[in-house]
């Protein structure tokens, strides 16, 4: 198999794909938007629960392809226990990894299993899929006057 | 037309496919001789664009040689060429579509801009609070939106006729829309999503008897049957250049004299006037009074010899061809395990969209694309089609008499590496 595929499709994004983590809408929560991608119809939505600055717990839901939801389940198991401070660093370097900017050894090795999706940067047109659920996760964190919805 | 279930062409048009060599025919396309990731280019991605001849690619690349310069402007010599090479365009293309004039053919941007004209045009001065337009469930968003937009602004309605899970309008529904209120007509002649052929004719003939115009767009047709905008009866044909194997940024608006003429300018500036004062202007005649500014000269004139080429093949040969190559297309998909249609029209032209279980369109793409196949996944700008079916993209594969089935053999051996990687 080509090595460039080999390298996009590894097995964790396959088994995150067909095994997506914390995939469920999540009652109650803190936190919540909604991420869409016009050009391809991808869609995302993030729950979060933010305690203390801290995030607690997150899930999340949606309709996309094997890079967009392997991203968005990879994610939400990385960020459980970091604080916004935290997930926004995380963010820019995650960003930096699938665009193939520059990102030193350090950071990284902090990104751990997400270092997967760094194969996206050899197609272009697929960076998107991969950064649409951290996208959505900024946009969540962001809206901190969203009423809390308890039932 | 093409058609998936009546293969081969009318009684009495037999054309022999051996007369058609698609092998002679590929020499005159060089993209068709180029690489893409290391593999040779299989290119099935037809409906969102054709490949150019290199008649045409000659023709813009002598243009920008030995003739560019502004048209309908300057007394000199080089002027004078490109607007005698830019008119002959619209002189050959109303004959090639069999308009009374050429003064009925209009040069846009696009299909899309051809479509937002007339709703601009005849639609701000002609449609009224209350009045209905009506257009399909299997639109492309360029025929959707314009109407929208004029809807919103006169509180007119937009009545939609609906599709059936084949993929087929439901044309009782089409006929129990029809009232005195209709006052616009705008359908596709055959889907970029799913392929489907519309009974265009049976529309056009309702509306004739209530005396109600009616828009074709034939973005995804014209390419694939001859088009007689006369024989057909309809007021405005639209579609786009860069579809019919000429350049880009080039779109052809027919319209019927008569309406054009009542209709006001769309856009205002330099050659669609008469004269120009600050008390007054008044409007160039037709066709110029719609075509404001500069246009893309390059790529009209580079349709010239598009027109050309096609008429060499002839639409006999091409429809031929291209039908036992979209049956031969439908009959491989169908014998894949694990491919699921979507849409199974009555009569389809050209195009068969498609999903692999289990995978997104867009992972089928990527690995298609690696493998040399340009293939079109998303939701091919017909999101309400998407919906109806309940699927939010899928993959599309459209062909053009210039593909093969070894092609399509490819395909599908490129198919079986896409479940490979997700197995």
């Amino acid at each position: 198999m080509n090595p460039e595929l080999r390298e996009l499709y590894q097995q964790v994004i396959l088994d995150h794909y067909k095994d997506p983590r914390n995939y469920k809408v999540m009652e109650p929560h803190t936190h919540h938007a909604e991420g869409h991608n016009p050009l391809c119809g991808d869609q995302v939505e993030i729950f979060l629960k933010v305690e203390d600055n801290v995030i607690k717990d997150i899930s999340f839901q949606g309709n996309g392809c094997a890079i967009s939801k392997s991203s968005a389940s990879l994610m939400t198991a990385f960020v459980k226990g970091r604080t916004v401070e935290d997930v926004q660093k995380d963010f820019d370097h995650f960003h930096a990894l699938v665009m193939g900017g520059e990102i030193s050894d350090e950071d990284r090795e902090q990104l751990g299993k997400l270092a997967v999706l760094e194969g996206v940067k050899e197609f272009p047109m697929r960076v998107k899929c991969a950064s649409l659920a951290w996208h959505t996760l900024i946009a969540a964190i962001k809206n901190e006057h969203e009423k809390v919805i308890t039932e | 037309m093409s058609s998936a279930k009546a293969a081969g062409s009318a009684p009495g048009k037999e054309v022999s496919t051996s007369a058609f060599n698609v092998h002679e025919i590929r020499k005159d396309f060089p993209i068709l001789h180029t690489e893409v990731h290391g593999k040779p280019l299989v290119y099935l991605d037809n409906a969102a664009s054709t490949q150019k001849p290199q008649c045409v690619i000659d023709k813009v690349a002598e243009y920008y040689s030995a003739t560019n310069a502004n048209i309908h402007r300057g007394v000199h010599l080089l002027s004078q060429k490109a607007t005698l090479e830019y008119e002959g365009v619209r002189e050959k293309l109303a004959a090639y579509l069999n308009a009374s004039s050429s003064k009925e053919i209009i040069f846009t941007r696009g299909t899309t801009e051809a479509i937002n004209l007339v709703a601009y045009s005849y639609g701000r001065k002609y449609i009224h609070e209350g009045d209905e337009i009506i257009i399909s469930y299997l639109e492309h968003h360029s025929n959707i939106v314009p109407w929208q937009m004029l809807c919103e602004e006169k509180k007119a309605v937009l009545k939609v006729i609906r599709m059936d899970d084949n993929g087929d309008l439901d044309m009782d529904h089409f006929h129990s829309l029809l009232s005195e209120k209709t006052k616009f007509i705008s359908v596709v002649h055959v889907s970029n999503a799913l392929g489907t052929v519309n009974p265009v004719e049976e529309i056009i003939r309702a509306a004739k008897e209530r005396g109600i115009p009616v828009l074709v767009d034939g973005a995804q047709s014209v390419q694939h049957q001859h088009i007689d905008v006369r024989a057909l009866g309809c007021d405005f044909f639209v579609f786009s250049a860069h579809k019919l194997y000429a350049p880009t940024g080039v779109g052809v608006l027919y319209g019927r004299k008569e309406l054009l003429e009542k209709m006001p300018p769309y856009q205002g500036g330099g050659d669609m006037i008469a004269s120009v004062s600050f008390e007054k202007t008044t409007y160039n005649e037709l066709p110029y009074k719609f075509e404001a500014g500069t246009p893309n000269i390059e790529g009209v004139i580079g349709l010239g010899p598009a027109l050309d080429y096609i008429q060499k093949l002839g639409f006999d040969a091409i429809q031929n061809y291209e039908n036992d190559l979209l049956v031969y297309t439908g009959k491989i998909l169908r014998g894949t395990p694990g491919v699921k249609l979507l849409g199974e029209p009555k009569v389809r032209s050209s195009v068969y969209s498609f999903q692999l279980e289990g995978i997104h369109p867009h992972d089928t793409g990527t690995i298609l694309d690696l493998e040399g196949v340009a293939i079109r996944t998303g939701h091919h700008c017909a999101q309400p089609v998407m919906k109806r079916l309940g699927v939010p993209a899928t993959a599309r594969v459209s062909i053009s008499f210039y593909n093969t089935k070894e092609e399509i053999d490819y395909f599908a051996l490129s198919l079986q590496k896409v479940f490979e990687v997700f197995k």
